[in-house]
């Protein structure tokens, strides 16, 4: 009996429940010493005197950090592995903290005030004084002064930014059917249940700097490379330890000054320091996705084929990050067009970095193409789904690839059978229940199904237990509880004679828990290690002239249910434990690595699915509630139904979120958030969250991996934004192009 | 948070006394809002004069109606039978504002008292003269996307986020107070003030003043609150509107009707209550009140949507009030109060 595919609880349960689970801000260090940050209050200037006499004369204050004291950084470097990091297209900020006077927004930090308590140190913050010239902030798309055109996505040449297939403005031109529409789209913030927080210790190994970090990351490898290369350390001087991260959607991967200042920090006050950034400070250092604002231009027979498809993105970053939102992530791959074109332009303006977030382009992105459609559906009068089914994509239109496997037609197929697709009037405006009205609407939605490289260490106990690690994370999607099951499974024992440990810098190496690869990327190498370990177990058997498999060809043994026995004659064979006993070895140890090999040139990887949405709409408020949401996915096989339902679930939570409520808004003349606590920034209730019929093809993908599982991470976030935006269309008659969709939205219009 | 000594009053004789002394000092009860004030540096008292464990805790029979002592909480005022059936406008009120675990915690006289939702008042680095008296309002030019469509002066454009106060004040309640100059009683309305040249004034109580009880008074009519949101549950209201209604046979004897999130104070729509008295009650009439209500609205940039969305929910507060329409939910219950309901198949349960 496999243990992958069942749905287990999650094995850190009852320690998150309980409190035990040790989140970063936890961690109990002794002579810890606290932070305070002083931040901007302007968004475009320098700082021309910074007063910290009377921080520095308060009790218990250590020491106050500024640009003028605080010790050098040396630069974010270039890359890091394959990512792109500095300039247009790179996933983060140049700028390191407390280096100059530079203010380029409001809400850096500008001071760092440590003192022996948390409240001595927040209380001397208030006692700085800062200065400023001030100049004229950047703090509108339209009127940016610097704008940028990205080549590509984080320096990937797989994903340019700036694309024409065939010719979309000459097919536009001659297609019987047009339509140009504009969408917009809000800033948004992740906003983790745990927020960003640093602890950092230094001694000395050695006679050298060693640096430990507690830290909120879902990032170790990058983080260490990044620590490392901004203090002037060797990479093995920086230890990384994040056994939990509380979510992360984004945040807490590619934005590093919170843990330089933490570190910087330490060092002047040769104790360790802990900062813990405030609920409003996430605001300004955590990251964001990015304002949006995309033409989207279809061409498309009067049967509805689509001819040509053009988008246009335009959307910001920060001063000194390139960061750009890839809104056509959707556009270049969903159907099959023979003209596509897109493109993106940056405007660089006085606000903090946006970052990656849950469905990056593709949640806004997909958004837009998808209402797109729905207005075409409308203006052929076609029903949504059949238009999407007449421009099915049986390949990738941009590589001309086949997809590693696909089954999008039974996705909308079972959607419209549990949503009662037909069932409903398609007229718009023409269902009502009471005082509100009723809409359907429907969207596509997909993710990439990437995999990367990773590796793990499978050790075998003589007790008959077994260890498997990586240093990979727990965001609080299950990773501790599916990589147990893949463990066990790949060990032939049962899960709970396994433990899974991830969260460690010193653990084989795992990338960055982003891009939902985690499962398709630490599920194969957590497979290697245990094959590794038990090939050396055979070993050790048939070399054992007391074993019962002594003499035998390793090929002739294989592990059954905690033994490893003759595949000829499993009655022949011994408990593992027994041959590590004999041998006298309390345990046995193997390192292997995955990573993906050929198909990756032969395939186009993606995840598939189809949203579902049935709304209500109180007209005289503008309140939209969304009555059913019902989703079906083809993401490959599932390792755990329980902890995948709560992924999608979530996700989809949270897409609904951006969808109806989410949005940070800053002061449009000084660039403050005005937007930066959870009472002011909505994040769905209970009460916005109705019962969300989630279902699965658990079709294993064939050639991704041995497992068959992709990633699901973030896709349930994709899809449900338009689903939802073309519900409100169906149920009202009015198409609203900007998100998220506030009741004031419906009183303008 | 700066530094401040803590001290639990023994009875409400002695937290007035000590807080009239001391300029530096202030009350506090639930410190729900108060405690967010003074970790973002906004409050910087002196003293707490903590009131929260004063026999005020009690709901009595009061001259026909209802005596609320100021320390009952949010949740034992909105359960309580009696507010439930008599007023259900205050129930309504309540229960459609913050979350269960906040309302355990929030006393009757501490949520009236709470500061504005302005983000300007809240950031000590922006300009506010609600917070710092002369430093300016930078909502005014600046995002004003939840602020006042009435009242409103150069000064200060906040509006007033409390719920229930918008019950209180269109139930004409009256507020006992114990002060520096003995005992008195405030009307409701004459609470909270408009914010003019002193906008850090939200209330006419003086320093050291003392809520003792919020009294209900004897009311046969029907009452009931309507709040719009940007969020199912646990969002302050865009627009709120709550009416009292007393008939005389199919005649409006007397109708009150105060709005909320519009103004520096709940904002009692006297020119509709005019409209309304001593007529049948129609929709046409009710629209022409809600038109009345909202003909003196001064919009800013971003909140010009409260004007029809204000006068649309005004009308349906009265229709629903008036069982005209039905209430979308048990009266006295949050369904009742919240426009647009949850999400899931069924808006509200029967």
């Amino acid at each position: 009996m496999l243990a992958t595919g069942k749905p287990l609880d999650r094995v850190d349960g009852r320690l998150k429940v309980t409190g035990a689970a040790r989140y970063t801000a936890e961690w109990e260090v002794p002579g810890l010493a606290y932070g305070a940050i002083v931040d901007s209050a302007i968004a475009h200037g320098t700082v021309s005197s910074i007063d910290v006499g009377a921080a520095k004369r308060a009790p218990g204050v250590l020491a106050v950090l500024t640009h003028e004291n605080a010790p050098r950084l040396q630069p974010i470097p270039e890359k890091v592995g394959e990512t792109q990091f500095r300039g247009e297209g790179g996933i983060t900020e140049t700028r390191q903290p407390l280096q100059n006077a530079a203010v380029e927004y409001a809400g850096q930090p500008l001071a760092v005030v440590v003192a022996d308590t948390l409240e001595r140190a927040r209380y001397a913050a208030t006692l700085v004084r800062v200065s400023y010239a001030e100049q004229a902030p950047q703090l509108a798309m339209a009127t940016a002064g610097r704008k940028t055109r990205p080549e590509s996505f984080l320096g990937n040449n797989q994903e340019k930014l700036q694309v024409t297939i065939g010719d979309p403005t000459a097919a536009l031109a001659a297609a019987p059917v047009k339509l140009e529409r504009v969408y917009e789209s809000a800033i948004t913030h992740h906003n983790p249940i745990e927020q960003l927080a640093t602890i950092a210790r230094w001694e000395k190994r050695n006679g050298a700097d060693f640096l430990t970090l507690y830290d909120t990351t879902r990032g170790l490898e990058v983080l260490q490379e990044v620590m490392a290369t901004s203090l002037g350390l060797p990479k093995e001087s920086v230890h990384v330890i994040c056994p939990f991260v509380g979510g992360a959607f984004g945040a807490k991967g590619w934005l590093f000054a919170p843990p330089l200042l933490t570190a910087m920090a330490a060092r002047v006050v040769g104790r360790p320091v802990k900062i813990e950034w405030r609920r409003q400070d996430m605001f300004a250092v955590a990251g964001k996705r990015a304002a949006t604002r995309q033409t989207l231009a279809l061409g498309a027979t009067r049967e509805g084929k689509l001819t040509a498809l053009r988008h246009d993105t335009q959307t910001h970053s920060s001063i000194s990050s390139g960061y750009t939102e890839p809104c056509a992530r959707v556009t270049r791959m969903m159907y099959a067009v023979p003209n596509i074109g897109f493109a993106h332009e940056l405007a660089h303006l006085h606000l903090p970095s946006p970052c990656p977030m849950r469905g990056p382009g593709e949640t806004v992105g997909g958004w837009a193409l998808e209402c797109a459609l729905d207005e075409l559906a409308t203006e052929l009068n076609l029903d949504p789904v059949e238009l999407r089914l007449r421009n099915y994509a049986e390949r990738n239109p941009e590589t001309g690839k086949p997809w590693s496997s696909k089954q999008l037609r039974e996705c909308y197929a079972r959607g419209k059978a549990l949503i009662g697709w037909d069932k409903r009037n398609p007229k718009p405006r023409s269902m009502r229940e009471g005082s509100q009205l009723i809409g359907y609407g429907m969207a596509t939605t997909m993710y990439p199904a990437g995999r990367r490289e990773a590796e793990a260490r499978a050790t075998l106990f003589a007790d008959g237990r077994a260890l498997v690690q990586s240093a990979t994370h727990e965001l609080g999607n299950g990773a501790y509880t599916i990589f147990r099951q893949i463990s066990a499974d790949a060990l032939a024992l049962p899960v709970e004679r396994v433990r899974f440990e991830l969260g460690d810098s010193s653990l084989p190496k795992a990338p960055t828990s982003g891009g939902s690869t985690t499962t398709a990327t630490v599920g194969p190498a957590a497979q290697a290690a245990a094959r590794a370990v038990l090939a050396a177990l055979t070993d050790l058997a048939v070399r054992d002239a007391q074993s019962p498999l002594f003499g035998a060809a390793a090929e002739a043994v294989e592990a059954r249910e905690g033994r490893l026995v003759l595949k000829a004659n499993p009655a022949k064979g011994e408990e593992y434990g027994a041959i590590l006993r004999r041998a006298q070895r309390p345990s046995l140890v193997a390192t292997a690595g995955a990573k993906p090999g050929e198909e990756k040139e032969k395939y186009s990887f993606y995840s598939f699915g189809a949203v579902f949405a049935q709304v209500r709409v109180d007209e005289a408020s503008g309140s939209i509630r969304v009555a059913r949401l019902c989703a079906v996915y083809d993401v490959g096989r599932l390792m755990n139904p329980k902890t995948a339902h709560s992924q999608l679930i979530g996700g989809i939570a949270m897409g609904l979120g951006a969808t109806l409520m989410e949005a940070t808004h800053y002061d449009p003349r000084n660039g403050r958030a005005v937007v930066r606590n959870l009472a002011d920034y909505h994040v769905p209730s209970m009460a916005d969250t109705p019962d969300i019929a989630v279902e699965w093809l658990n079709i294993p993908d064939p050639h991704i991996s041995e497992l068959g599982a992709r990633g699901i991470g973030e896709i349930g976030c994709v899809g449900t934004p338009a689903a939802i935006t073309n519900a409100v269309f169906h149920a009202t008659g009015q198409r609203l192009r900007s998100l998220p969709l506030t009741p004031d939205k419906l009183m303008r219009v | 948070m700066h530094p401040f000594q803590y001290q639990r009053a023994d009875s409400a004789e002695q937290a007035v006394a000590t807080v009239t002394k001391n300029p530096a000092a202030t009350f506090i009860a639930g410190g729900t809002s108060h405690v967010d004030l003074l970790k973002e540096g906004v409050y910087r008292p002196g003293l707490l004069v903590d009131v929260s464990a004063l026999p005020l805790r009690q709901i009595t029979a009061h001259e026909g109606g209802l005596r609320i002592g100021a320390g009952v909480s949010n949740t034992a005022a909105a359960a309580s039978a009696e507010v439930r059936q008599r007023y259900p406008a205050v129930s309504e009120a309540l229960l459609a504002g913050a979350s269960v675990q906040i309302r355990n915690v929030a006393s009757m006289a501490g949520n009236p008292l709470q500061r504005t939702r302005c983000p300007y008042f809240r950031d000590p680095t922006q300009a506010c003269n609600k917070r710092e008296p002369g430093s300016g309002c930078a909502a005014l030019e600046g995002y004003n996307h939840v602020h006042a469509l009435f009242g409103a002066s150069a000064a200060c454009v906040a509006t007033h986020p409390s719920d229930v106060a918008v019950a209180l004040a269109a139930l004409d309640a009256r507020v006992q107070t114990l002060g520096p100059k003995g005992p008195r009683t405030i009307a409701f309305p004459e609470l909270h003030r408009l914010p003019g040249t002193t906008p850090h004034l939200d209330t006419i109580l003086e320093h050291g003043e003392l809520i003792t009880s919020i009294d209900l008074p004897a009311f046969t009519g029907r009452s009931h609150y309507l709040k719009v949101r940007e969020r199912a549950s646990y969002a302050y209201a865009l627009v709120s509107c709550a009416v009292a209604l007393e008939m005389d046979g199919p005649n409006i004897r007397r109708a009150r009707v105060a709005l909320g999130s519009v103004a520096h104070k709940p904002w009692r729509a006297t020119s509709a209550e005019a409209m309304l008295a001593g007529q049948r009650p129609t929709e046409q009439l009710f629209r022409a009140a809600a038109d009345a209500a909202f003909a003196e609205a001064k919009p800013l940039k971003h909140n010009a949507y409260k004007v029809p969305m204000g006068r649309q929910l005004m009308v349906r507060a009265l229709l629903e009030t008036s069982s005209l329409q039905p209430l979308q939910g048990p009266a006295g219950t949050a369904f009742a109060a919240s426009v647009g309901g949850v999400a899931g198949q069924v808006a509200s349960p029967r």
